[in-house]
């Protein structure tokens, strides 16, 4: 990707940065999660100014907040960030935005990466903000610019929701030039737009409907919120309604169908899709997730039949469509399995789930690399939920087990995800400490290694990999009242861990060990940055 | 002209995603209309990785559908049978395998002499390649790699004209 040529081949998340680029974004920030990482590294390389939040929340409302003051603000996450960002989202609707305000989140439709395949479309119509759903890399960037229009246009936050087959497909994109924002950013006071207090809220909603309602008119005019990708061979007579990589796919699989897109899920452009299954004599839908645009359909009065259940989980691709459109329903034999990843060789989480292991630990376990301790020779882990969960469903555990099964439980986790979502549990656990105590360790590696060695606040620098103040984790778990903290180096010391274990299993208080030990593929990159530059 | 399917096979750390944007890129410059897909995330973790690379007048999914592969490159002996059913009837499976009959320099650059390998197969032209294997890669390694690039073209042609896959 660079900054020069109008003509690349880039994956859906550089589309995105790029037009973000081109359109004058004056800050990108969110958390990392594949397969939406790249959105925002791409924005830095491009010379964009990106940052990565502590985790979701924090970067939608540090966004809204740029919006508040005109300017463009790009937020980006993984399908379950937007569980955690939910808070904010719901309400921003309600406030609107001055600049433009477009939450980029990636789906991961068959869990490459993921421990849930939840369909965001549905945040989108919950939130009640437009959402957008790019089938490849030059409608991500188109898109992306669309966004932002219809943002500005109506003073909304604005969904862009992607998948795992257009964040990490590439395909050529042609820029073009894009409008930059019309003044600078800038307050204006109106309490009354942006104080949530019931009188307030109750006009904001009754106004948000209005708006939905108006972009629901626009959308239904033709290009607008559909595009209609016609027969490239004699046409069947037969439709297809379809949804971001399920356009492609449709595309390819029936190519004597026309297809006609979705691109704006929601408000949905029921005019549109009712004119086009009028001029068709059936209609299918095709999408992956959950049926969003097939329940839109039917409450537009679109006789669509439903896909059958086997549709519903994972990725399509054009095989799959075709069997879909055949009316199979009959289960699709599985593919043959690849090889499952592992902790690298010589990775420091190694050692520590051999020791968990070793001990029985019935182990309340996160979001990371070393959910990978759950794999043989280690199979560590008993629990993994969602960010943060390993503490909090640790002391659950402790207050429901007997003691002798109480004081087997460990939860772990890593330096990023601590930073994400684990220190309120630190501070329910000194709160309401179980009767048997407990025993927090954080497998420090100093990066956010599953999604590709991102930064974050207890590296001590920024997205850009730049020094920043470094938050230090065994000063913030004193600070928040833990009575034992330790911090081992478990690999340079092979006795160093199993030790901190046996005084935390045999004291019975609370507990946090911290083990820090780089990232065996991160620990090149940190040396080279902790040099200063010749 | 019709769409050129090609999957390329290994494992996490072989640097199967740098071969397959190498490989995009050369359809790229020589004009095409190109996708690639691949998996990332879990899959550094010593796993498997697939990526799909697809060239033509116009191409529409990103992914080769089961069993429409013209090409089946493999980096790993593991990972041939899992990957089968991607292959077209009539179509080439190139193991890595092959690299053993021929000298073709440093391991780390045996996935882009195995796209050596591939060009033989392919309709893209040389100076595309060598752009591409230019663009992809740090300039300290551009000779290394465009050495064992012409290994695997030269071994390529070579098993073309005498038959062998």
């Amino acid at each position: 990707m660079d900054d020069t040529t109008d003509r690349q081949l880039l994956n859906g998340d550089e589309a995105i940065a790029l037009a973000a680029r081109d359109a004058g974004v004056a800050l990108g920030t969110g958390y990392p999660g594949t397969p939406s990482t790249e959105i925002l590294e791409a924005f830095s390389a491009l010379g964009g100014h990106a940052q990565w939040a502590p985790n979701e929340k924090v970067a939608l409302e540090v966004g809204l907040g740029a919006a508040f003051a005109h300017a463009r603000a790009l937020v980006t996450m993984k399908h379950v960030g937007l569980n955690v960002a939910a808070d904010p989202l719901f309400t921003v609707a309600y406030t609107g935005v001055e600049g433009a305000l477009i939450v980029a989140v990636a789906d991961d439709p068959g869990m490459a990466s993921s421990q849930n395949e939840q369909d965001s479309r549905r945040y989108a119509v919950a939130a009640a903000i437009p959402v957008l759903d790019p089938a490849d890399s030059q409608q991500a960037y188109d898109f992306t610019a669309l966004a932002i229009e219809i943002s500005e246009r109506w003073r909304i936050p604005v969904m862009l929701r992607i998948t795992t087959r257009v964040s990490h497909s590439k395909s050529i994109v042609t820029r073009r030039e894009l409008p930059k924002p019309a003044a600078a950013p800038h307050y204006v006071r109106d309490a009354s737009l942006r104080v949530m207090v019931p009188g307030n809220a109750r006009r904001a909603h009754v106004r948000l409907r209005e708006k939905l309602e108006q972009i629901r008119i626009w959308a239904e005019q033709p290009g607008h919120g559909t595009l209609l990708h016609a027969a490239v061979v004699r046409p069947d007579n037969r439709g297809i309604v379809a949804g971001g990589i399920g356009v492609a796919h449709a595309r390819e699989a029936a190519p004597a169908s026309d297809v006609l897109q979705v691109a704006m899920p929601h408000p949905f452009p029921a005019a549109a899709v009712r004119a086009f299954a009028a001029a068709h004599a059936a209609c299918t839908v095709v999408e992956e997730g959950d049926p969003v645009l097939w329940e839109a359909c039917r409450l537009a009065d679109v006789t669509v039949p439903p896909a059958p259940a086997v549709y519903r989980f994972g990725e399509l691709s054009v095989t799959r469509v075709r069997r879909l459109l055949a009316g199979e329903t009959a289960p699709e034999p599985p593919p043959p399995a690849g090889k499952p990843p592992q902790l690298c060789a010589g990775c420091p989480h190694r050692a520590a789930f051999e020791l968990l292991r070793d001990r029985h630990c019935i182990v309340s376990g996160d979001i990371g690399c070393y959910t990978l301790g759950v794999m043989p020779p280690y199979q560590a882990i008993d629990t993994t939920v969602c960010m943060g969960a390993s503490i909090s469903a640790g002391l659950g555990l402790r207050h429901a087990l007997p003691p002798a099964e109480a004081r087997r439980v460990v939860s772990v986790i890593g330096d990023s995800t601590f930073v994400h979502s684990g220190l309120t549990g630190i501070v329910e656990m000194v709160y309401n400490p179980p009767p048997t105590g407990h025993i927090v360790l954080i497998l420090d590696n100093g990066t956010t290694a599953m999604t590709g060695l991102q930064e974050h606040p207890a590296t001590g620098r920024t997205l850009a990999h730049q020094p920043a103040h470094k938050m230090i984790i065994e000063d913030v778990v004193r600070a928040i009242g833990v009575p034992n903290v330790l911090v081992v180096d478990h690999v340079a010391d092979g006795n160093a861990l199993a030790a901190a274990l046996d005084r935390a299993q045999a004291d019975g208080g609370l507990w946090v060990i911290v083990a820090r030990r780089p990232c065996l593929l991160a620990a090149a990159k940190i040396k080279q940055y902790a040099t200063p530059a010749a | 002209m019709k769409t050129v399917n090609i999957v390329i096979a290994g494992l996490g750390g072989q640097g199967i995603v740098k071969a397959s944007d190498i490989l995009a890129d050369a359809a790229f410059r020589a004009g095409h209309d190109v996708k690639k897909a691949e998996v990332h995330g879990m899959s550094q973790r010593g796993g498997s990785v697939n990526t799909d690379i697809r060239y033509g007048s116009q191409v529409l999914s990103p992914m080769v559908p089961d069993g429409e592969a013209d090409v089946l490159v493999t980096m790993d002996v593991t990972q041939i049978e899992n990957n089968r059913y991607r292959l077209k009837p009539d179509g080439k499976l190139l193991s890595s395998e092959c690299l053993k009959d021929f000298e073709h320099g440093p391991a780390r650059a045996a996935t882009v002499a195995m796209l050596g390998v591939l060009s033989a197969c392919l309709d893209l032209p040389e100076d595309a390649w060598h752009a591409a294997i230019r663009g992809a890669l740090p300039e300290k390694h551009h000779a290394m790699n465009l050495a064992a690039f012409a290994a695997g073209r030269h071994a390529g042609i070579a098993a073309q004209s005498s038959g062998r896959p």
